[in-house]
């Protein structure tokens, strides 16, 4: 718990977190990529922004102006998806408890050296400590799904990134592909699960099914039934978001909600390595003008 | 012919089985245990078994590449060899492909690459190209060898045995050596000579692929890893052959056909490619290092001064720099040092091949760190058991096919004679032996 400038806020679940004074919002209301985002032109940015041109999106007058999500709108929305999940998670109250990656655990009944959600201790380039929670991004140009030899990692019309663990030969290609070292192999037999209600399948793989790879799912057989996935639910600051794209609202495990696009414009948001063209689905909110993508590992 | 072997030849082969036979219960103790008994940690997904599959079909790439090029520039003192080195060939590809199987966590599952093949991994390419190079190098070993198998059955009659001899009559196809047979052998077995050296490329050039699948992984997607990968093949692969060839030479009693001069002459070929790949060494090594890019440099840290520098250096002095000088010096260009300089790369290689799997395989994209890698008895058992496989199939390949290309060399024998009006001395012996299949003199 090395934070050096803690946020001020109320644990209390009844008042929910309240943003602090962090990064000004950005002068033009629509703010492109935050940071340098205008340096890192990915393959896919380039082809939407084409295709936003070419369509003249009517706020696009500048490319600047193109606000934060619709340089994936292209391909995030699939027609006829009754959801588009996505992740935000507000780093400015991360204080790196871990009970995030504690419930995933419990709930999938992983081994421990299993961290579907990590969180990393890390440094920033001023030096500042602070946390960094890792779930699946569920890129949506999942690198893991291409390399994937006999398709046992696909993605779902919503966006959710998941691994048929019945089809998976185990050669963990997708590992080496992973830019965000969020697969683990099941290198010995799993801890035993009671018995669930449904069989093991892509949604809720549990349990894990030795040799095979598993990975953050977002808990996906939770959602459509409206509840929140285990680490959103177990994270006592409130710092991970579960929102809908589609309805561009997203909540929190202390019930607060707020408004996607606005929320993330008005932050700041950034994702993990923008320059690789995966498209996450994860939003982070830094804290204290960290540059996530340049720090340097206290411990992992 | 078929010779018979000498004594220490069984004794060779118990080793060998034995050594074979540690890897097979190792590989059922990790199927029951899991691949924690094979050294899988969270922080290396690949390891080993990865090194051993590249560096075994990359052996094999040298065989039929040094064969097929021998072939076409018409060189006549291959005779000899052509056949040795065609079957280290299909007997490596063999082997190596096998090699695959203990990395995967559910080998049952690999019919899936058939029947639910997802195209855009480099993992179907990487199958699908060894597949078909496997099958070249198979017919590329079988072509030359039916003449062969005729003449073997002529020469070696009742004594050869019921078994081989039925063999040998469903394997020659009805081969009577005629001209227009004679005519479409040559031309087979020369289309086959000019394939094979692309597929061999394409084979290795996949594979150096399948490690590019992420630009976070530093070193991996290095653009020159392919055409490294090609040499690395070779240069290993004209080891191997040369072990091969000693080792057949001695159980077989095949000194009088098989002479230092063409170890001298596979000795070439082999500093050739060494230097070849030093080159290419340091090519791949300077420009990452130079600009420092943070990942680059954390691994070439660990590879050039970090904890892998006495693994890499050793790579660079016992597999580089040492063999290049021992075929330099007229002092060390013979028999016995070649041979030793051939053990000393194919070790020091597939240790190469382990520094290329394990050290960005362990580096963490997001803490930007080295985890460390360990060794099990269970990895190292397999390990040896599939190198001590590929001594042990040539070995008893070789007690059902003819050693020696009698018929190419012939050939070769009448060429020569027509040019010069005369044979060698390989050319005398090869009477005697088409007669006597033991020669009297053995040492
Ligand atoms: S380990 Fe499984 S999910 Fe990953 S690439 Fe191989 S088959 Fe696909
Ligand atoms: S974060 Fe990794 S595992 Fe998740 S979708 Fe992206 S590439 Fe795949």
């Amino acid at each position: 718990m090395a934070t050096l400038t803690p946020p001020p806020h109320d644990r209390g679940p009844a008042a929910a977190p309240q943003p602090p004074a962090g990064p000004p919002p950005r002068p033009d209301a629509g703010a492109g990529l935050p940071g340098d985002g205008r340096k890192q032109f990915g393959r896919r940015t380039f082809l939407s922004y084409l295709g936003a041109m070419g369509l003249g999106a009517a706020a696009a007058s500048r490319i600047d102006l193109v606000p934060y999500r619709a340089v994936d709108a292209g391909h995030a929305v699939k027609a006829g998806a009754k959801h588009q999940w996505c992740m935000i998670l507000d780093l400015r109250y991360c204080d790196g408890c871990k009970a995030c990656t504690a419930a995933c655990q419990q709930a999938h009944y992983l081994p421990k050296d299993q961290e579907w959600i990590k969180v990393y201790k890390l440094q920033s380039a001023a030096g500042q400590t602070y946390h960094l929670p890792r779930p699946c991004m569920m890129c949506e140009d999942p690198p893991c799904q291409a390399v994937c030899p006999v398709g046992a990692t696909f993605r779902t019309d919503e966006g959710l990134v998941l691994i048929d663990q019945n089809v998976c030969i185990g050669c963990r290609t997708c590992m080496a592909a992973c830019p965000y070292e969020a697969r683990y192999f099941n290198g010995s037999k799993p801890p035993p699960a009671p018995r669930q209600p449904f069989k093991q399948n892509a949604e809720w793989p549990v349990p894990q099914i030795e040799g095979t790879v598993g990975k953050c799912v977002w808990c996906a057989a939770r959602l459509p039934h409206g509840m929140l996935p285990a680490c959103v639910a177990g994270c006592p600051m409130g710092v991970i978001y579960i929102g809908d794209l589609t309805t561009d609202v997203a909540v929190n495990g202390q019930g607060k909600l707020i408004r996607i696009a606005k929320f993330l414009r008005e932050n700041g948001a950034v994702r993990l390595k923008e320059e690789l063209g995966t498209h996450p689905r994860v939003y982070y909110i830094p804290g204290y003008g960290q540059d996530l993508n340049a720090s340097s590992a206290i411990s992992g | 012919m078929t010779q018979e072997p000498r004594a220490g030849y069984w004794l060779l082969v118990g080793i060998l089985t034995a050594v074979v036979a540690l890897g097979l219960f190792a590989w059922i103790i990790q199927l029951r245990d899991g691949k924690v008994v094979g050294g899988y940690t969270k922080d290396s997904f690949w390891g080993v078994y990865i090194a051993n599959f590249i560096t075994i079909i990359g052996v094999s790439y040298g065989g039929a590449v040094v064969s097929a090029i021998l072939r076409l520039t018409g060189a006549g003192w291959r005779a000899p060899l052509t056949r040795i080195a065609e079957a280290t060939a299909v007997v490596t590809v063999f082997v190596g492909a096998l090699c695959i199987i203990p990395s995967v966590g559910q080998p049952a599952r690999m019919l899936e690459f058939f029947y639910r093949p997802n195209l855009s991994s480099p993992l179907i390419w990487d199958s699908l190209a060894i597949l078909t190079y496997g099958f070249a190098t198979l017919v590329f070993f079988y072509l030359p060898l039916i003449p062969d198998l005729v003449e073997a059955r002529k020469t070696m009659g009742a004594k050869a045995g019921r078994l081989r001899r039925l063999l040998w009559e469903k394997l020659s196809w009805g081969w009577q050596g005629g001209k227009a047979q004679r005519h479409l052998l040559h031309r087979s077995v020369g289309l086959l000579a000019i394939m094979i050296i692309p597929l061999a490329v394409s084979v290795h050039s996949v594979l150096a692929w399948a490690f590019a699948v992420s630009s976070t992984r530093p070193w991996w997607s290095e653009s020159l890893w392919a055409p490294y990968f090609v040499v690395a093949a070779l240069y290993s692969g004209v080891a191997l052959v040369i072990l091969s060839v000693a080792m057949l030479r001695r159980m077989f009693h095949l000194e009088p056909f098989i002479t230092e001069r063409h170890f001298v002459r596979l000795s070439y070929i082999l500093a050739t490619l060494g230097a070849l790949y030093l080159y290419l060494t340091v090519a791949d090594f300077l420009p990452g290092a130079y600009h420092g890019q943070p990942a680059t440099l954390a691994v070439f840290r660990a590879l050039l001064v970090g904890s892998y520098a006495p693994w890499f250096w050793l790579v660079v002095v016992m597999g580089l720099a040492l063999p290049l000088l021992i075929v330099a010096m007229p002092r060390t260009r013979h028999t016995g040092w070649i041979v030793f300089a051939a053990a000393c790369i194919n070790v020091t290689f597939w240790i190469k091949r382990v520094l290329m799997v394990v050290v960005p395989a362990t580096y963490n994209t997001i803490t930007g760190t080295l985890a460390p890698y360990h060794f099990t008895w269970v990895s190292v058992s397999i390990t040896l058991g599939a190198m001590a496989a590929i001594p042990l199939l040539l070995l008893i390949l070789f007690r059902f096919v003819p050693i020696l290309s009698v018929t190419e060399i012939e050939e070769v024998e009448e060429k020569a004679g027509a040019v010069a009006g005369g044979g060698e001395a390989v050319g005398k012996s090869i009477t005697a032996a088409a007669q006597a299949p033991v020669p009297a003199k053995a040492s």
